[in-house]
């Protein structure tokens, strides 16, 4: 009776874990161990297997891949869905914001995205100040509440901003500027770097106080904690190489800069977002060890992004610089694969090196390649099938697996989108009776 | 002859006088608001217990001095035949600004103050908002912006705000009262719609701190805070402080010599005198949000809004943590475009938001209501009804409209349903209370007896729209 209850027991646990998926007969895109065409296993949310023969386990579910295509979950190291909240511009430090606080699990956004392929994103705070709020890591689980989409593990960041959008604040003039009543120090380059200086001056004080606040206690002493600062106990963090600096910039010049506060206070910058002139000093970004996510040739919308060439992420690549493509909006965010195929033609980079763009390099720089970003057994079963090759203009996704789940499959939304408009119709009609009561006879309800 | 024989024999005579017509002033409330009186012959539905189908209540001096179906009559109780009436508890809006004439527009503008959008709809507003764009900009937390927290709602009631007297004329004889207007706006009150001085309407004076936090927001406006991660940073960041703030006393007290004396805060003060928090959540994303922030804050919360609770019940009962319900609806905006095209998404949350009430029941949740912003009584019951018709029982009904707020806010000892020695609050109605028809004959609001008026004017004294104490010019469509 106890041996059988156990079993049962086993069986259920088996049923509320996802069945194992056997997809066969297809080219798979492994990114970092080259193309294998034969077939790819799921199992308990992990890649399991990857060959051309490879045994269906019981009850494993069979999908025909023959004519398909592949490739890790693409990755995209910069974006604004899926958060209530983009800015907190109020202040030009406000390194106690962040998103992991006001994720939205219902924008639609995450639902696009993932119908373009994208398993995991970077949700950063704006732009709007020099040292801004906290990142999010998270996993396309579209349906899940917000805790379930946040990436388990991923290494906690922050985002800087340079030139023009963090000192637009500081001066009255132009289509975005401030009113004259409210103007924010910095109004200028030179002072965004005071600032970001400032910052960490009072994050190295502030630890100091709590260093010595420590030692009074160890000694026995009588002593008041300082007062913490939640602000600069992630500037702290950033300090003892626990937070990752994702920096906003465009121009060569403030890039050099960062790097050179960088190494007067003993941090590093994990990446360069944006960074079109990032060609320009792609050696001095290779030497501090950081990387660059880049777009592939969207420019040209502000001086500052005057100077921009669709080599750039080629050269960065070239120079040693660990690059990756981002979308930094929710359209991009749905072709980023037709993105990476443009490096093919602007710079001559290999397919794989392409998709590197939007996988493996993304995760690199996110801390987060042990787990996704390459097609590996023991890697997470994240990972999209294309209809036709991913950096092919005329490819299309058709299924999308998180964790081994399938989170998108295209034959199931077009069924689906004739379900919902019948319930949308059913809802409308209701309100239309609702409103048809409510409304005195005679008067046409609106 | 004795002070309160005079007062007795006063009040015996006052309300023939009224019958007479002899005393015209609307509330007639006698002075003491003292006095014996037997409802005989009524159907009483005390919410604690099984309703009584013939009883009598026998109400002195205030409180409820007996009830049940054998219950002999004083002789010196002034009778009322109440064949064919049901009488109920008086009816409590869970979260409001009853009292406070003025609570949106209130107090002094913080230097956060001058949002955009409403904020200078009145001129009140508009002159506050020219005086916050004089004072500096918050930059942080520690400029406490948008903070007053110390205030206590009953500080600013007004006995005389005209809502009192129509609430009250539609069975709501309490309800607490919230400051708004801030982010941190202070704490709320319970109080009863009578009395002659705000002192006498108190029931509890601190009742918990109400926080807006708006739903979304994204901005480059003026201030320390001007997005949702600002405003739960801030939030975040005050509780530290007054931890920390509270740790620092104790330490300074025990040793006050050769201790640097720690800084008085006002605003930390009014936070560690607060029993509990009241949150803003309408989405089952943001009522996720509020209660996993106020268990990361390690303190009692209360969330209001909740609309779609219907998806949140079970995650609510888990967390135990008790709900208001906004009886505001949400509807297709009367003005709004016509050809415009709605997400699946907002109709499903406008046809499903009143039956959250009914599975918040089903789930054990504790639950009560709120008029956010109705205007009349009348409104406010029909939308109770509403939720009524999506599944939620009658008994369930009353009960989130009187019991259940009073055990919320930890007064169910003296408030919420029709018990000995409890409080007597009364509504006499002629009928079902959720029956559109029905007339409420009188109310009693600390043992003080009012007529209903015949037909309480439409209109009357509902100056203040759609503003509830959550209401923010920055809370957007909450859809």
């Amino acid at each position: 009776m106890k041996r059988f209850s156990i079993l049962l027991l086993a069986a259920s646990a088996l049923f509320a874990a996802e069945a194992p998926v056997l997809i066969q007969n297809a080219t798979i895109l492994t990114v970092t161990k080259g193309t294998v065409k034969g077939s790819i296993l799921l199992q308990d949310g992990k890649i399991a297997a990857i060959g051309e023969k490879v045994m269906a386990p019981a009850g494993a579910k069979i999908v025909d891949g023959t004519g398909k295509f592949i490739m890790p979950g693409i990755i995209d190291c910069h974006s604004h869905i899926a958060t209530e909240a983009v800015n907190e511009g109020s202040a030009s430090v406000t390194a106690m914001v962040g998103i992991e606080d006001t994720i939205n699990p219902d924008d639609i956004g995450i639902y696009r995205a993932l119908a373009g392929g994208v398993t995991a994103a970077n949700v950063l705070h704006g732009s709007a100040n020099a040292i801004g709020g906290k990142n999010q890591v998270i996993k396309m689980r579209w349906g899940q509440n917000a805790e379930g989409l946040k990436f388990a593990g991923a290494m906690p960041g922050i985002k800087f901003a340079l030139g023009e959008n963090p000192k637009r604040a500081g001066s009255s003039q132009g289509g975005f500027g401030a009113p004259a009543t409210n103007l924010r120090y910095p109004a200028t380059r030179m002072g965004v770097e005071d600032v970001i200086r400032e910052a960490f001056n009072d994050a190295k004080t502030y630890k100091a106080k709590w260093d010595d606040y420590n030692a009074k206690v160890k000694a026995g002493q009588v002593a008041i904690p300082p007062a913490r600062d939640l602000k600069l106990d992630t500037l702290v963090e950033v300090l003892e190489g626990k937070r990752l600096v994702h920096a906003h910039c465009y121009r060569q010049d403030e890039i050099l800069m960062l790097l050179h506060v960088a190494d007067d206070f003993g941090f590093k910058i994990q990446t360069f977002q944006h960074v079109l002139e990032g060609y320009k000093v792609a050696k001095e970004i290779a030497a501090h060890g950081s990387g660059a996510s880049t777009f592939s040739d969207w420019w040209a919308y502000k001086m500052e992004a005057e100077d921009a060439i669709p080599y750039n992420a080629a050269i960065l690549v070239k120079k040693g610089v660990l690059t990756s493509l981002n979308s930094d909006d929710a359209e991009l965010m749905r072709h980023l694969d037709k993105e990476a195929a443009k490096t093919l033609k602007y710079g001559g980079l290999t397919e794989t090196e392409a998709l590197s763009l939007i996988t493996i390099n993304p995760a690199k720089q996110l801390k987060i390649d042990d787990k996704v970003g390459s097609l590996e057994v023991g890697k997470d079963a994240d990972l999209v099938v294309f209809d036709a090759h991913p950096l092919s203009n005329f490819s299309k996704v058709e299924k999308v697996f998180i964790d081994g789940k399938m989170y998108f499959d295209r034959d199931n939304d077009i069924e689906e989108r004739a379900k919902k408009e019948i319930t949308k119709k059913g809802l409308l009609e209701k309100q239309q009776q609702e409103l048809r009561r409510q409304t005195p006879a005679g008067r046409p309800a609106q | 002859m004795k002070l309160d024989t005079i007062l007795k024999q006063g009040r015996r005579i006052l309300p023939l006088l009224t019958v007479l017509g002899l005393v015209s002033a609307a509330p007639a409330y006698s002075a003491d608001g003292l006095g014996a009186y037997a409802l005989k012959d009524a159907k009483i539905v005390r919410v604690s217990g099984a309703p009584i189908e013939k009883g009598v209540v026998v109400v002195r001096d205030g409180l409820i001095e007996a009830v049940g179906e054998n219950v002999t009559i004083p002789a010196d109780a002034w009778v009322i035949d109440c064949k064919g009436l049901t009488v109920y508890p008086g009816m409590i809006d869970a979260f409001s600004t009853l009292g406070i004439a003025s609570a949106a527009s209130s107090g002094s503008a913080a230097a956060a103050g001058g949002r955009r959008g409403g904020a200078a709809a009145t001129p009140a507003a508009a002159a506050a908002a020219a005086a916050a764009a004089a004072e500096p900009v918050a930059r942080g937390p520690e400029d406490r912006p948008s903070n007053e927290s110390y205030a206590k709602a009953i500080d600013s009631v007004s006995a005389t705000d005209s809502r009192i007297e129509s609430f009250r004329n539609g069975g709501f004889l309490s309800a607490a009262t919230f400051p708004a207007g801030k982010i941190f706006n202070g704490n709320g009150s319970l109080i009863n719609l009578a009395g002659e001085k705000p002192g006498n309407m108190v029931i509890a004076d601190s009742i918990g701190q109400s926080i807006v936090i708006v739903a979304r927001g994204f901005g480059m406006s003026r201030g320390y805070p001007n997005s949702l991660m600002g405003y739960i940073a801030y939030v975040r960041q005050m509780y530290l402080d007054a931890e920390r703030y509270k740790q620092a006393q104790a330490i300074y007290a025990k040793n006050p010599t050769g201790l640097q004396r720690p800084a008085y805060d006002r605003t930390l003060e009014g936070l560690l005198a607060s029993p509990r928090m009241l949150l803003p959540a309408v989405r089952a994303t943001e009522i996720e949000r509020m209660v996993t922030f106020a268990k990361e804050l390690k303190q009692p919360v209360v969330i209001y809004g909740a609309h779609e609770a219907y998806k949140e019940a079970d995650f609510l009962k888990k967390a135990n943590v008790p709900v208001i319900v906004s009886l505001k609806w949400p509807t297709k905006t009367p003005d709004g475009d016509p050809t415009a095209v709605e997400a699946l998404r907002t109709l499903e949350l406008r046809d499903k938001a009143p039956s959250s009430p009914a599975a918040l029941a089903k789930a054990g949740v504790k639950f009560a209501f709120y008029a956010d912003g109705l205007a009349t009584p009348k409104e406010v019951l029909a939308a109770v009804k509403k939720s009524v018709d999506s599944g939620l029982s009658p008994a369930d009904a009353i009960r989130a409209l009187t019991l259940t707020p009073a055990e919320i806010y930890g007064v169910s000892d003296r408030l919420g349903s029709i018990d000995k020695g409890k409080i007597a609050n009364l509504v006499i109605a002629e009928g079902d209370i959720f029956a559109p028809a029905t007339k409420l004959k009188y109310v009693f609001v600390d043992g003080t007896k009012f007529e209903v008026p015949e037909a309480p004017a439409a209109g009357r004294g509902f100056g203040r729209g759609a503003s509830g104490p959550g209401a923010n010019d920055f809370q957007g469509d909450k859809q």
